[in-house]
């Protein structure tokens, strides 16, 4: 086939999921670029430009605590579930044995709950009246309920972890998979220690798979809005709560627009920054 | 060597509990008889299934998100399916970052879609109803749909195609009898998936319903009330299972999916 006929032909069938894309993705994220820009005057938008909105989101110790606080926890998370998957899947992949797609299929089961439901039921688990407290009264454990549970930024990681350890478990699989057992027969025969064949055979090998559980992990996690409402009370609110708020409550779509453009920047930035410093390890991908 | 495997096994065990014993506790306290969630346990009652029956608002935002999971999840197939087609059969200018771009909101936070989508809408001065859900949600769909089809596409060989045109049958006969027959399954995959994707997704719609919440925006407005917990409880359960079915499903046609690959 012509070139100009396979991009004729080609261009036919990407044209209306592409102008869509334009209209929905494009389009939007360039007016809440511009939005944030200008500023708002009860309900009239004044289309002035100005850095007004971002020197507030940048400055003012309040947005400054939420954008660390949604990194600091995004990073636990991420780091805690990578730790958690990662024994998991290397028993699947290594002694899985003909029931790899079982194991891998029960691992999934819990995540079919709606998100939502999860995330409220660990709310109802660690709560002042919660299962973990009753329970423990019950068997005479403890004789006043614990406080520390719940609403602090470790319920949020807790919650997060739990939701998310399926999305690490299985990209971290699937590149165990591909690694040539021989190499690893190879190792053992030359005199190398289990603990040395972890860390130079199968860890390197399997970055790939870790690499993006990271990024499966870490991009949802900084704009969760659903756990730090719940669980997160007020010492572990996260940024997507605060745009939520300008957005209806304070009525300063503006600034909500900036919070979200800078979010957004957070993310690119950090997720491009551990791309590239990965980079050796996605050579053939 | 034994040892250790044993050791990881309790491990791996341990981890599993961890993960299931949330979703455990909805069918044990939405069949418990008492308004509190918590131990111990006073009696097996149906009762918090049968409240379900005479909630109105239940009812209505059930219809709300059916009506928005099928319409999304057919127009995010339709889409999916013309980029994976695309992308797996012609070579083309500016394929690469056109078809990147469509992925995009696979990484996007969903709050920022949210917000993005809202902009936009309040500018051009639109009303929010469930037709701007089914867009946002076809938007947040499409791109699991493309992945979906490109791995059906994928499977397909070529020249099955090829010689159906050579025999004779147009274009338009080719693709009903030949490609999409063969592609089912993933096309059925893409369905499903996305139907779980828009039944479960919660804060596009929180931001573009308007004044018609979905399962989830009416799930999370029962939150507010204790009263309303083991009735939430017997809900998710029925979800979960409802869930469960369509996931198995799922994962019946992937297979199917890969045995035609080999």
């Amino acid at each position: 086939m012509y070139i100009s006929e396979q991009n004729k032909r080609g261009w036919r069938l990407l044209g209306v999921p592409f102008i869509f894309a334009i209209f929905l993705l494009a389009v939007p994220i360039a007016t809440m670029t511009a939005l944030s820009f200008w500023t708002q005057d009860y309900l009239t938008l004044i289309k002035t430009i100005t850095f007004e909105n971002y020197k507030q989101a940048w400055f003012q110790p309040v947005f400054q605590t939420l954008f660390a606080r949604s990194l600091l926890i995004s990073i636990t998370v991420t780091f805690f579930t990578i730790l958690f998957a990662f024994p998991i899947a290397y028993y699947i992949s290594f002694y899985g044995g003909k029931r790899k797609a079982l194991w891998l299929f029960l691992i999934t089961i819990p995540f079919w709950t709606s998100y939502l439901l999860r995330m409220f039921l660990w709310k109802v688990i660690l709560g002042y009246n919660g299962v973990l407290n009753s329970f423990f009264e019950w068997l005479g454990v403890i004789t006043e309920p614990l406080t520390f549970l719940l609403y602090n930024s470790n319920a949020v990681v807790l919650a997060l972890v739990h939701g998310w350890a399926p999305f690490a478990i299985l990209p971290i699989f699937v590149s165990l998979e591909k690694i040539d057992r021989s190499l690893l027969e190879a190792s053992n025969d030359l005199g190398d220690n289990s603990f040395n064949q972890f860390f130079r055979i199968i860890l390197p090998l399997s970055m790939p798979g870790v690499i993006g559980a990271v990024l499966i992990i870490f991009i949802p996690c900084i704009g969760d809005y659903i756990t730090p409402k719940l669980v997160g009370g007020p010492e572990g609110l996260m940024i997507a709560n605060m745009i939520q708020v300008q957005f209806s409550k304070a009525n300063n779509a503006p600034l909500a627009a900036a919070l979200s453009v800078t979010s957004l920047l957070i993310v690119g930035i950090i997720a491009l920054a551990f791309v590239f410093l990965n980079r050796k390890y996605l050579k053939n991908y | 060597m034994k040892k250790s495997n044993k050791i990881f096994k309790s491990i791996v065990i341990l981890f599993l509990t961890f993960l299931y014993a949330p979703a455990l506790l909805l069918p044990i306290f939405s069949f418990n008889n008492s308004k509190v969630i918590a131990f111990p346990l006073t009696g097996f009652s149906t009762i918090w299934f049968e409240e379900l029956f005479y909630e109105n608002t239940l009812h209505n935002a059930l219809l709300n998100s059916l009506v928005i999971a099928i319409s999304s999840t057919i127009l995010a197939t339709i889409l999916g399916t013309l980029v994976a087609r695309a992308s797996t059969r012609y070579i083309f200018y500016g394929k690469k970052i056109s078809i990147t771009f469509i992925l995009v909101p696979l990484i996007l936070p969903e709050i920022i879609l949210g917000v993005c989508l809202l902009t936009v809408l309040i500018q051009l001065g639109l009303e929010l109803n469930l037709w701007s859900v089914v867009l946002g949600h076809t938007l947040l769909i499409t791109p699991f749909s493309t992945l979906i089809m490109v791995s059906a596409f994928n499977n397909l060989d070529i020249s099955l195609e090829e010689a159906s045109l050579d025999l004779g049958m147009s274009s338009l006969q080719t693709f009903r009898i030949i490609i999409l027959p063969m592609v089912s399954p993933g096309l059925i995959s893409s369905l499903l998936i996305g139907f779980v994707i828009s039944l479960d997704e919660f804060i596009i719609a929180f931001f573009l319903t308007g004044v018609e919440p979905t399962l989830p925006v009416y799930i999370w407005s029962q939150f507010r009330f204790p009263a309303k917990l083991p009735s939430t409880m017997a809900l998710g359960t029925i979800l979960l299972i409802v869930s469960l079915i369509l996931v198995s499903l799922f994962e019946y046609f992937r297979r199917k999916m890969e045995l035609y690959n080999n």
